[in-house]
């Protein structure tokens, strides 16, 4: 069950993840461009299974 | 779509070295020198199979004397960011000899916690003792399970077996889940081997070693379970008379579910004893929080907290260094040694050559630490 658990948990995090680039490749202002970008990070370093 | 290119390599080269600083540090190996009385090294996944070949299947170094007598555990790292714990079980691995008697030592009993640091908490990836050979470096670690190996937590933590409800974060939190469950978290599983282990070797005294903030009213103190109160007792008249330092002695609570001066106790045979000494590092009000206050102890902020009667132990100007808190924890565990030793003269636990209080205050703990590139490497091993 935990397992299970914890796959739903990384698809949540790579939707996300696509979500964040997706908004990042529509915007249009740069401040919005990098905030996506440093919320991208923890969730691809999560992905990597980095951090 | 220049800008954009250029945000993507920016965030990507923060990732990178992001990453690689958090690789190394997961994955920094930590030599042991196996001292002299060290007849084997087994794994704990030995004592629970499906523990085998996960982050927490750690080294369990087996002591044995000449003669038999009892059997002790010494449990390091069970919160690896109180960095004493794991280091006086090092000097005991490294070191002792023992006439009588077996020590079971575990020097990183939640390995999963020792490759990861506080969320948000700025800690240092890893820190160094310094020794005549140079110095050995060592990982920071964590209160926690890395959540790289047990996510997400719950809402709500409910301890096994009792059901008591825990903080939802105490799920990764080894002195919160013991005596473990067979078929649970990795924490939890983790605990259970321990408690295997301690069951199967008839263990008679179990030892965990921490650490506290000096904001924590449980500190400089034995905490024992009450199988163990007389031991404990009496270890703090002559440490306090004879070693050069103060501990006091705190019963175990038996309605604070999940920790091991608890459960230990309750689910074996073994007396259960934990052990605190101060470290500063971990108050909330401390200032930089870096490897120079981990290993000195020193912080202005704590001192000040000190003297607005906020603390519930001193702290002056020279601090709480490592070598202190270290000598504290060998000593204990000497004096306990030794009274349940003169108590109990068929299961006694006779050791030499480990340090006391004063011998590594003045030499410092480094001088107990073991050059492993002049050790024979086929008896180096790796945390």
């Amino acid at each position: 069950m935990n397992a299970v658990v914890t796959v739903f948990y990384y698809l949540l995090t790579a939707y996300v993840a696509v979500l964040l680039v997706a908004n990042f490749l529509k915007n249009k202002k740069w401040q919005d461009e990098v905030l996506y970008i440093i919320v991208l990070i923890p969730l691809i370093l999560r992905l990597l299974r980095l951090k | 779509m220049t800008r954009k290119a250029v945000i993507a390599v920016f965030g990507a080269a923060l990732a990178f070295f992001a990453g690689l600083s958090f690789t190394r540090s997961r994955h920094l190996r930590e030599p042991v020198v196996p001292g002299p009385s060290v007849s084997r090294v087994a794994r704990l996944g030995d004592y629970f199979k499906p523990l085998e070949g996960t982050v927490n299947d750690v080294n369990v170094y087996v002591l044995e004397g000449k003669e038999p007598g009892g059997t002790v555990l010494l449990l390091g790292g069970t919160h690896p960011e109180e960095p004493a714990g794991r280091l006086a079980a090092w000097i005991f691995a490294e070191n002792a000899e023992l006439a009588k008697g077996r020590i079971f030592v575990i020097l990183t009993a939640n390995r999963s916690a020792s490759t990861a640091t506080r969320l948000g908490g700025a800690y240092p990836p890893d820190f160094t003792i310094p020794t005549a050979w140079g110095g050995r470096k060592f990982r920071m670690g964590d209160r926690w399970s890395n959540p790289l190996d047990q996510w997400p937590d719950p809402e709500v933590y409910l301890h096994y077996p009792t059901r008591q409800e825990l903080a939802y974060i105490d799920i990764r939190n080894l002195n919160r889940a013991f005596p473990g469950r067979p078929n649970g978290t990795l924490t939890e599983k983790t605990c259970y081997a321990i408690t295997e282990l301690i069951r199967r070797e008839k263990v008679d005294i179990a030892i965990d070693f921490h650490e506290a903030e000096l904001q924590y009213p449980v500190i400089s103190t034995i905490v024992a379970h009450q199988k163990g109160a007389d031991l404990a007792a009496a270890a703090s008249m002559f440490i306090s008379s004879i070693e050069g330092f103060s501990i006091g002695v705190e019963n175990s609570p038996k309605a604070l579910r999940g920790l091991s001066h608890r459960e230990i106790g309750d689910a074996t045979d073994a007396i259960s004893l934990l052990l605190e000494a101060p470290e500063p590092f971990l108050d909330a009000t401390r200032g930089r929080t870096n490897r120079e206050l981990l290993l000195t102890g020193k912080d202005d902020f704590v001192v000040r907290a000190g003297k607005r009667g906020l603390l519930f132990e001193k702290i002056d100007e020279k601090g709480w260094p490592i070598d202190v808190r270290v000598g504290r924890h060998t000593s204990t565990v000497l004096q306990i040694l030794e009274i349940w030793s003169g108590d109990n003269p068929e299961k006694a636990v006779i050791v030499s050559g480990v340090p006391r209080y004063t011998d590594v205050v003045r030499n410092g703990t480094g001088a107990y630490l073991k050059d492993p590139k002049t050790a024979d490497q086929s008896k180096v091993f790796f945390e």
